[in-house]
């Protein structure tokens, strides 16, 4: 049997966590497939077929899918899932919304979040906001899993050549209907993928002090994250809210500024290979996980960061 | 209108939960419990729409062991009307979950479902798109606002990329985030007539509903600990930690 990988992707471009995503697969089963569903898809069709992990790609297309609706995919999947023993996708917003759909529709009970495969049954998984990994194993004869992307590297984007199927589109869903999408652009990396974040908290005290944050994100090539309270506080937007409920990152550097260090912050964040904190406070929990803490007040520590930053002759892209 | 609302009895936000030596699950004995975070903005948004003058009646619901009923209690002392628990022996999961809430809806005929988006024991997130899909309605994740029109939902879903805005027909179920509004607190006088609120109990047997477990749970670690860190005496230094010995930058 082969493991059948959900791609997410904008109908132009694969998205990034799809390659953290076969990766996993390919850890299930050596017989990945992709199903591509979307709109006028073809060049992401065609990069998908490029990638060494993926042996086929299986393409739908249809208007009705041109915005990602759970209600027009699962059918779908569903329909095409009979010859697979895995159904994949990553435990992103996509995948959170998706694929408990299809597993119910399936009558699976669903594995979510995966952070590590054992075998193609067994997997680990973090459970209370990653205060403990539960060691698990589905009893179900096909399984829907979503993996935790951050835990898994990027597959190789090319030295491939997996053949292109065309499938019927199922039908359209029509009691849901797509509104419209605020994407915020940006030239930053990815939260998701950054080799640096730098966060801000509650400690930031406004929006525009962000600012000071921002100077540092560009200096470092940074994306830049933040605590729920902030994204409460209205400092910066939701897309930007790194724990438990928001975004997991493992940057090579984390730099959290003026965060307290809730474990749902920590949830989101504690995998990072080097964390600094910067924080008034001495007691603040973030020192328990940081590598190298500051206690010092934020608002003199940034420039003063931004300045030692301009004095060095090299930095890391 | 009449909205259902799912609550779950979790150990409480603020706990810093420890893994049993036995590795068998997580220390539950003497810990404080507390009502799954975003399930409190799933019934204030009900409650809000009621107040509204747009429904009429409010369900709490949960599924859970018989302690539980502390979690509709207070969802009952803060407007639901009347209360239901589900009850059920050890783990059930997302999919027993929401088969037994199926019951309840095909029974109860509500015109919204909502839940929170997640709860946080198990960081699962299904059990409203499972019941979204096991009822073939749409369903509205991660919600940060909710607007009723005439015959239908208009709901901003917190996405990775930003926001995204979906109109879904009703019935339909709705996954809270926890920006879709401040859940308020039980005042007194409202929870003791909480007391005297409606709260039927069934069992999961009583529904047809195997709980069965499908995914068996080996064994639960603690996570790997971090090595203890250094603090730094000043930004100087820090910067050139970062670039020497740690090498990030």
């Amino acid at each position: 049997m082969s493991v059948l990988l959900i791609a997410e992707h904008n109908n132009k471009e694969v998205r990034p966590f799809t390659l953290n995503a076969i990766t996993a697969a390919s850890q299930m089963d050596g017989d990945v497939h992709v199903l591509l569903i979307g709109n006028n898809c073809g060049d992401v069709a065609k990069s998908l077929s490029e990638m060494s992990a993926v042996k086929k790609v299986l393409q739908a297309e249809a208007a009705h899918y041109e915005n990602y609706l759970a209600e027009n995919f699962a059918p779908l999947v569903v329909k095409v899932s009979e010859n697979y023993s895995h159904i994949v996708s990553s435990a992103n917003t996509f995948g959170k919304n998706l694929m408990p759909r299809i597993a119910a529709l399936l009558d699976i009970s669903q594995v979510s979040d995966i952070t590590k495969v054992i075998s193609a049954d067994t997997f680990i998984r973090p459970i209370y906001a990653g205060n403990a990994f539960a060691t698990v194993k589905s009893t179900d004869a096909k399984k829907c899993v979503t993996i935790r992307p951050t835990s898994f590297e990027p597959c190789e984007t090319s030295g491939g050549s997996a053949p292109i199927e065309k499938i019927d589109a199922s039908e359209e869903f029509t009691l849901s209907k797509f509104i419209k999408r605020e994407e915020v652009k940006s030239d930053r990396p990815e939260l998701g993928t950054a080799r640096v974040v730098v966060s801000g908290g509650r400690g930031m005290q406004n929006g525009e002090n962000f600012k000071l944050i921002t100077d540092i994100a560009d200096k470092l090539n940074a994306a830049i994250g933040a605590s729920r309270a902030a994204v409460d506080a209205g400092y910066i937007s939701n897309e930007h809210q790194v724990g438990q409920t928001g975004k997991v990152v493992v940057p090579d550097l984390y730099i959290a500024v003026g965060i307290s260090g809730a474990i749902q912050h920590l949830a989101g964040m504690k995998e990072s290979k080097i964390i600094v904190a910067i924080n008034k406070d001495g007691e603040a929990p973030i020192f328990s996980v940081a590598d190298y803490g500051l206690e010092a007040d934020l608002f003199e520590a940034l420039p003063q960061f931004l300045e030692e930053l301009n004095k060095l002759n090299s930095i890391q892209k | 209108m009449k909205i259902l609302v799912a609550v779950k009895r979790v150990i409480d936000y603020n706990v810093q939960v420890r893994v049993k030596e036995d590795g068998t699950g997580v220390v539950t004995d003497n810990v404080k419990m507390s009502s799954n975070p975003p399930d409190d903005n799933a019934i204030e948004e009900a409650v809000k729409i009621k107040e509204a003058g747009k429904a009429t009646e409010i369900i709490a619901i949960t599924v859970g062991e018989e302690k539980s009923q502390e979690t509709v209690r207070k969802a009952l002392a803060v407007g639901a009307d009347r209360g239901i628990l589900i009850k059920t022996e050890g783990t059930v999961e997302p999919l027993a979950v929401a088969k037994a809430l199926q019951k309840i809806v095909e029974k109860e005929k509500p015109d919204l479902v909502f839940m929170g988006k997640q709860a946080i024991d198990d960081d699962c997130n299904q059990t409203g798109q499972m019941l979204s899909a096991l009822l073939n309605w749409p369903q509205a994740t991660f919600a940060s606002k909710i607007e009723i029109k005439d015959k239908t939902l208009e709901v901003t879903r917190e996405i990775d990329e930003g926001l995204e805005t979906i109109e879904v027909n009703f019935p339909a179920i709705v996954t809270c985030d926890l920006r879709l509004n401040e859940p308020r607190y039980a005042s007194l006088p409202n929870i003791m007539k909480s007391k005297k609120k409606p709260l039927e109990i069934l069992t999961a047997a009583d529904l047809g509903i195997d709980t069965t477990p499908r995914v068996q749970q080996i064994k639960v670690e603690e996570p790997p600990k971090r090595k203890a860190g250094i603090k730094v005496a000043s930004v100087a230094e820090l910067v050139s930690k970062l670039k020497n010995e740690a090498k990030v930058i």
